[in-house]
């Protein structure tokens, strides 16, 4: 007596899509408002302030551009994947969502890799208005000093400093380049780390249609391709962000 | 689809299967773990009239402090409390802000918007259009756990140290950057509610546009699920900038991060170590954007009972059906652009003043229609007054009252001496409380039959209407002539002013009727858990309506029609000239 829900994997007949991609479209719109709410506070940030650092001078383009790259790789080898299911071929399916998820795995391990040093590096900033960059070779709060490793000069890059004082009473504040170094970070680091999230979600979902969620190939091949779909468009989507954080970020 | 497929999926097994799995569900799947659209609807519901309760008790705790801001709590509130919130009977203001805030945060997020949309939408908008479920029914569970954790989170916020978050429920920074811990789980539990809503609207409006009944085009929807669909429109697009703002502000707080902390910033005589240059109003941009739209989210769910049950007791067509529908749509539209109009004193400029008050006194016009069509639709007809009815005949003035009151405060000239006073109050109370609440007692007296078979008495009904009425009018109206005499909002104890003092009296009064208002839903407490056990058995379609919900049975199993309906003519068909009755149902078909 119970009718069923209809439209969950053939198309409506007016709208021409399916329940769960019309929903997925939805989602998607709701984040780009999640990310424009973000990307408008980077704008109105940057307008606002005094010294915003250009992305290059502070950022590793190179790790950057190569994960640019290792995100747009991801994104075909997912339409491979569609493409295979749909086409009933089971195993190139196996192989090209395999390799979405190491190609999305790569991208994490490139992104600690660039995340990872901002913590070792550190800014002081004195009372007297200076600062310097280098690392922080003992803080000890016992100590009313810390030592300070300064970084090379540009011009003199061959010249290494030594740790050198600095007593307490003479800094105003010391952070290291993460994200409560300046709003340029903090900004780099909640995009790129929701970003991240993203990601990690994507690698879940990409996961579990690789392996338990498969048994769907045999059993109903055409639903099975609407859930890559709508894994796809996702990823899609969060390739798209990617592609307006990394020119946005880096190279600005 | 053709008519052949359709059969063909339905005898497939899955069928059988459904049917064999309703026998087999226990408890827990049936009641709690349950994806079943009704039963979901009536948790949200049920949780969402709790938590109303919950921060209308926080309420009446304020009111006792503001209207005897010199003397102590009766010794037995000192115990329950404690030496930590109020020592020896003394509210502390610390308490006072704690409260403030949550009242305002519950009410919200964990009360009115639960119970519109994911208490009235789950239940009856599915059966409105003829569905057998809500599209996705396991992200329907899912919504409604997610919204439960984030109740809970917000709830568990007062046993930590330093309290729930006490920065007003807007959490303005640089002020909630420094609050105590209490305001990084309000921050969680909100990404929680936002996380939830954003589930709940994706799957109403796949919903609406993908299982409609046979023949029910957008056109012949009850006006109910057009607010509904408007509002799932909303809470998609407009909550996701609060959930950005709220991960900024959690970054401040636990990262260390300025997104919303000024240069200079100095908190108990020592500069804030903050990198700086944030923008507090920044903030003020993100909530505002989200929370403007919230207001048309509070509100649209309770026009649209309103109109249903107007429609129902007027025994009329809804005047204006289309217009109504065109307006509530440019309403959802506009909703977008007025977000500002609460920032006129942020000192943002003339030009940008300029343009939301503009677009402020625009958005005032498809409300002023949909209530004037509400109004026309009256005119003419043999009402009954039902209880429902009755709820929905206040919701008009009180709306009004709420809306007319706005616009002064929408004027940027007027909002000067306005801002942030008692009469800001008033005015949204007006809306929400005496607006939305009465739209929403209305929906719960109506739609009771539907989810129990069963009525609620009407003399119990009664009384709970007129104590309603007349309470929650002592409660607001006093508050536009506190706030007119420049009482803050925010004061803990407005007698230490002159100008606060001297409307000390108003304040009494509103306070006494907030605690009688308290003792006026008792006879709805009761009346709600009494009648689900003894109240008068009714048939299918007790109320003579038209619409889809009632062609189920009462209760509606899972799965909901007994027959697949097909739709043959618009909502509202009442009183057709030549019909055999005063009633022309969307799902019988034309003779």
């Amino acid at each position: 007596m119970s009718a069923e829900i209809k439209y969950i994997t053939e198309p409506h007949p007016i709208t021409g899509v399916s329940n769960a991609k019309l929903g997925i479209w939805l989602f998607l719109a709701s984040e780009v408002m999640l990310f424009g709410a973000l990307f408008s506070t980077y704008i109105l940030l940057r307008v606002g302030s005094n010294h915003w650092p250009h992305g290059w001078e502070e950022l590793n383009v190179p790790l950057a551009t190569i994960n640019t790259v290792v995100l747009i790789a991801s994104s075909v080898t997912m339409v491979m994947a569609w493409a295979s299911v749909k086409l009933n071929q089971f195993g190139k399916f196996r192989m090209y969502l395999g390799l979405t998820v190491l190609l999305a795995l790569t991208f994490l391990v490139i992104k600690f890799f660039e995340y990872r040093p901002k913590f070792d590096h550190h800014q002081v900033w004195l009372h007297d208005g200076t600062s310097m960059r280098g690392h922080l070779t003992e803080d000890d709060d016992e100590q009313d000093y810390i030592l300070f490793t300064r970084d090379a000069d540009k011009e003199h890059p061959d010249v290494h400093h030594e740790a050198e004082k600095i007593e307490r009473e003479r800094i105003f504040r010391h952070s290291s380049f993460g994200p409560g170094h300046s709003n340029f970070f903090g900004t780099y680091f909640t995009m790129t780390g929701l970003h991240g999230l993203h990601i990690i979600g994507g690698v879940i979902v990409n996961t579990w249609l690789l392996f338990p969620g498969a048994v769907m190939f045999r059993t109903n091949r055409e639903r099975f391709a609407g859930r890559i779909e709508c894994a796809g468009l996702y990823w899609h989507f969060v390739d798209l962000v990617w592609i307006f954080l990394f020119p946005s970020l880096y190279l600005l | 689809m053709s008519h052949d497929d359709h059969h063909h999926g339905h005898s497939h097994g899955s069928a059988h299967a459904h049917g064999d799995h309703h026998h087999e569900l226990g408890f827990w799947q049936k009641y709690v773990f349950s994806v079943d659209h009704k039963v979901i609807g009536i948790q949200y519901a049920v949780t969402a009239l709790v938590f109303l309760f919950f921060g209308f008790t926080l309420m009446m705790l304020m009111r006792y402090q503001l209207a005897y801001p010199k003397g102590t709590f009766p010794s037995f509130f000192a115990k329950i409390f404690g030496a930590a919130n109020m020592p020896g009977g003394t509210m502390l203001p610390e308490f006072y802000n704690q409260l403030g805030a949550m009242h305002g945060t519950i009410m919200v997020f964990l009360g009115v918007v639960p119970l519109a949309v994911g208490g009235f939408g789950n239940f009856v908008l599915p059966l409105q259009i003829g569905a057998p479920d809500m599209a996705f029914p396991r992200l329907n569970m899912a919504s409604y756990w997610v919204f439960f954790v984030g109740g809970v989170v917000m709830l568990f916020s007062f046993f930590v140290t330093g309290g729930a978050a006490q920065s007003g429920w807007t959490s303005y920074p640089p002020l909630s950057n420094i609050a105590p811990f209490g305001q990084t789980l309000w921050l969680i539990g909100m990404v929680f509610l936002i996380t939830s809503s954003l589930l709940g609207s994706v799957n109403f409006i796949v919903t609406t546009v993908q299982l409609r009944a046979e023949g029910l085009s957008f056109f012949r929807l009850p006006f109910f699920v057009w607010a509904q669909f408007v509002t799932a429109f909303l809470l998609l697009l407009a909550f996701p900038p609060l959930e950005a703002a709220g991960v900024l502000q959690l970054m401040d707080r636990v990262a260390g991060t300025s997104f919303f902390m000024p240069e200079g910033l100095v908190v108990g005589n020592r500069m804030v170590e903050v990198a700086g240059e944030g923008n507090p109003l920044l903030w003020q941009h993100l909530f505002w954007f989200l929370a403007h739209p919230e207001v048309y989210v509070l509100i649209l769910p309770a026009m649209g009972i309103v109109g249903e049950v107007i429609a129902i007791n007027t025994r009329k067509p809804l005047w204006g059906y289309r217009l109504v529908v065109y307006s509530v749509i440019f309403l959802g539209f506009m909703s977008f652009i007025v977000w500002a109009h609460h920032m006129f004193m942020t000192g943002m400029g003339t030009t940008m003043s300029a343009f939301f008050q503009t677009t402020t006194m625009i958005i005032s016009i498809p409300s002023v229609i949909i209530l004037t069509a509400f109004v026309i639709s009256l005119f003419g007809a043999s009402i009954r007054y039902t209880v429902p009815m009755m709820f929905a005949l206040a919701f008009l003035p009180m709306f009004a009252i709420g809306g007319l009151t706005g616009l002064p405060l929408g004027l940027t000239a007027a909002d000067i001496h306005l801002h942030d006073t008692y009469y800001v109050i008033g005015h949204f109370h007006y809306v929400v409380a005496p607006g939305t609440l009465m739209g929403l007692f209305a929906g719960v007296y109506h739609w009771f039959p539907k989810a129990t078979g069963r009525k609620m008495n009407d003399m119990l009904g009664k009384l709970h209407f007129w104590g309603t009425l007349i309470f929650l009018n002592g409660a607001f109206l006093p508050m536009f002539w506190i706030g007119m005499a420049g009482v803050s909002r925010r004061l803990y104890d407005q007698t230490k002013y002159f100008h606060g003092d001297a409307v000390q009296d108003l304040t009494v009064l509103s306070s006494w009727s907030v605690w009688l208002l308290g003792i006026a839903q008792i006879p709805f407490i009761i009346n709600f858990f009494a009648s689900m056990r003894v109240g008068k058995k009714v048939s299918d379609n007790p109320w003579a309506a038209t619409t889809l919900e009632w062609a189920a049975p009462s209760p509606p199993p899972h799965g909901n029609f007994a027959v697949v309906p097909v739709v043959y003519r618009g909502p509202y068909e009442y009183s057709v000239p030549g019909a055999a009755s005063d009633f022309s149902p969307q799902f019988v078909a034309k003779a």
